[in-house]
């Protein structure tokens, strides 16, 4: 595991105290340039094709992820995945052409496939849940690859009007290689859960930028879920538009045998008196199982009042899995409520195994138990019923499979 | 009516420095109905006895036998030992974050009968037993062990033991850290299931008040890896008055 803090240590109201005492992480151990100073752009030649050696790409397996790169600039296909849209009557679905104004108001694409994804897409499905309304059901946008097509990219927005109150989850299934931008535009005082699961078929390539924007008082719950697909690629940019925006990012990732699983966040407190909670709970099991959780988390200097906090936890099942962890969190004003993460990679701990197993409980039953536990409680915060039993069933077949495999030993 | 057997038990722990002794041939034999109690000084054994009968893997039997009613306890897994009948009341119980309290003893029961419990009576039990105990009903949806006190741990062993009835219960120091009511209503756990004469107690402590709620039948005093001398509950206070020390002087 490596782990970072970079940036001035902030002043005397900061609580980044709490970070060390809750982390089981050193700090300051690579120096790196401030993550305000990372190149964004919507124009592809401005991200040279990846070497591996970029910072942001450098725990990523590029074989897997070059046919998302585009690297003869002349665009990914389109019709790779296709899109279903199950939504409430309060809720609007469009799609609309490349050139609707309404996309590519959120921040910039960071790296090369945000930005191919960006240079590529033809159509873009536009999710709106209009001023005041209160969406009566969760609205699905099934994203499927089809079978026989190759790398391709997508681009959805989802957008919450001022006081508007909505659940929207996104769900990747089937075969595919997809370069993917979700815009997410929240408004003042809007409550928006989003839910992006990646359940791919074994063989698929996700590469995802998430660009989301908070408005004033606005409430946004963020949730990626990734279980299936051989590479996927998350990366959640936040900012803010307006103060006493809060925003929680909850996720959640089970590897297996040769899957890479990465989660990058950057959560940019460019506003004052928001508040963010960002926590990733991890899984791994199986020889060749690699996840990576790189948490960004910038407070700029005029952010007075922030309140922010984020959690990475790995539970290591089986050897010959790797789970990298970077919390960074960069301070750059004294002025603030709470500033804190924390980082850990266990293995599987064989006192509560123990325990358990004293009881009269059989070693895989107990192993459920301990697993399922390390998930609860992020289960119980997602607030979404239909999605958490399904993330319950998922972590139950995941185990089911390791239990298989131990029986088996 | 149960009976656990140990002969000659031998137990050593793997260290940087190889493998080291620490048991070093201890004899005891508990019948249901019977209390024992275990007293001896820090760091004599009595945690690992009790450890290596519950079958953790830290421990490496290396010679003698366990057996229950015959059985090869050593033989079993740590699952098969409680589902045999064995019980330990940890000195240090573990934290299990994400399992309820609830989640967490009936899935035990259902191990332990190879059926669920009938729901009403099981969640009647429970909640009874709790009372019985003084434990407060939110413990029962709070995850086991996580952020209980070291008082708050011990009594939810004995929740444990009232409810799984075990045919031996091995309780490693339950009395340590409790307050005096605490310490009244524990024991009076511990009389209740021994009461009906089904089930042999292993009692380990440093201190004589446990023992004037729970009577033993017979004071072991355990010494370097092995018992040194028995007796009565008239051991106890001597013990209490002497110390150790005549004890330690010999070997
Ligand atoms: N991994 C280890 N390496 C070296 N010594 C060990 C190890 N584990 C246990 N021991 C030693 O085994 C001995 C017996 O420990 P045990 O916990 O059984 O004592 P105890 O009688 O229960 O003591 P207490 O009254 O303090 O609870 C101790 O001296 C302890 O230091
Ligand atoms: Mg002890």
């Amino acid at each position: 595991m490596t782990t970072q803090t970079s940036g001035p240590v902030a002043g005397p109201s900061t609580d980044h105290s709490r970070a060390v005492a809750d982390g089981a992480h050193s700090h300051g151990v690579i120096p790196q340039a401030s993550r305000a100073e990372r190149r964004t752009s919507f124009e592809l030649a401005d991200f040279p094709v990846p070497t591996g050696r970029e910072e942001e790409w450098r725990f990523s397996p590029l074989p897997q992820f070059a046919p998302l790169f585009d690297a003869t600039g002349q665009g990914l296909a389109a019709g790779g995945v296709q899109v279903t849209v199950v939504n409430p009557p309060e809720v609007t679905v469009e799609i609309v052409g490349r050139g609707d104004e309404r996309l590519g108001t959120v921040g910039r694409p960071g790296d090369r496939t945000a930005a191919a994804a960006w240079s590529s897409f033809a159509e873009a499905t536009v999710v709106t849940v209009p001023r005041g309304a209160v969406a009566s059901a969760a609205t699905s946008v099934r994203i499927e690859g089809v079978p026989g097509t190759g790398p391709t990219a997508s681009h959805l927005l989802v957008h919450a009007r001022e006081l508007s109150e909505a659940v929207v989850v996104v769900d990747h299934v089937g075969p595919a290689s997809l370069a993917e931008t979700v815009e997410v535009v929240v408004e003042d005082g809007a409550h928006l859960t989003l839910v992006s699961i990646q359940d791919w078929d074994a063989g698929s390539v996700h590469a995802a930028a998430h660009r989301l924007v908070v408005g004033r008082d606005a409430t946004v719950k963020h949730v990626v879920v990734t279980l299936g697909g051989e590479a996927v690629r998350i990366t959640p940019d936040a900012e803010f538009s307006g103060e006493g925006a809060d925003l929680t990012a909850l996720g959640l990732y089970f590897a297996d045998a040769g899957q890479h699983q990465e989660h990058r966040l950057f959560v940019d407190h460019n506003v004052p008196a928001c508040r963010s909670r960002v926590t990733y709970k991890g899984a791994l099991q199986g020889v060749g199982a690699h996840t990576v959780w790189v948490g960004d988390v910038l407070i700029q200097a005029h952010a007075e009042g922030t309140d922010t906090y984020e959690l990475n936890r790995n539970l290591v099942l089986t050897d010959g899995a790797r789970a990298d962890s970077v919390p960074n969190l960069e301070i750059e004003t004294g002025e603030i409520e709470g500033a804190g993460h924390a980082s850990a990679t266990g293995r599987f701990d064989d006192e509560q195994l123990f325990y358990l197993m004293a009881r009269g409980i059989p070693e895989t039953e107990a192993r459920r138990l301990v697993v399922r536990g390390f998930f609860a409680e992020l289960i119980g915060q997602i607030g979404v019923p239909e999605v958490e039993e399904r993330l319950i069933a998922a972590i139950e077949a995941e185990l089911e499979a390791s239990m298989t495999t131990l029986a088996g030993a | 009516m149960s009976t656990l057997q140990i002969r000659d038990l031998h137990v050593s722990v793997e260290t940087k420095e190889g493998a080291k002794p620490i048991l070093t041939g201890v004899d005891l034999t508990i019948a249901a109905g019977e209390t024992h109690a275990i007293m001896g000084p820090n760091g004599s054994g009595k945690s690992t006895l009790a450890y290596s009968l519950a079958g953790h893997p830290k421990y490496q039997i290396t010679s003698g036998s366990v057996t229950l009613d015959g059985e090869d306890v050593l033989a079993m897994t740590v699952d098969e030992r409680a589902r045999a009948g064995m019980f330990l009341a940890m000195q240090y119980p573990v934290e299990v974050p994400g399992v309820s309290v609830s989640n967490f003893l009936r899935t035990a029961k259902t191990a332990l009968d190879g059926q669920a419990p009938p729901l009403r009576h099981w969640v009647k039990d429970v909640k009874s037993a709790m009372e019985r105990l003084r434990i407060d009903p939110a413990f029962a949806e709070r995850n086991v062990n996580e952020g209980f006190s070291g008082g708050e741990k011990k009594r939810h062993e004995i929740l444990q033991m009232e409810l799984l009835k075990p045919k031996i219960a091995i309780l490693d120091e339950t009395d340590s850290g409790l307050d005096v009511d605490a310490l009244r209503i524990v024991s009076e756990g511990v009389n209740r299931v021994s009461a009906d004469g089904d089930v042999g107690v292993m009692l380990i402590t440093h201190y004589t008040r446990i023992l004037r709620y729970v009577k033993p039948d017979f004071v072991h005093v355990f010494v370097a890896g092995r018992i040194a001398e028995e007796g009565g509950p008239e051991l106890a206070e001597r013990l209490e008055a002497e110390g150790y020390d005549r004890f330690l002087a010999t070997t």
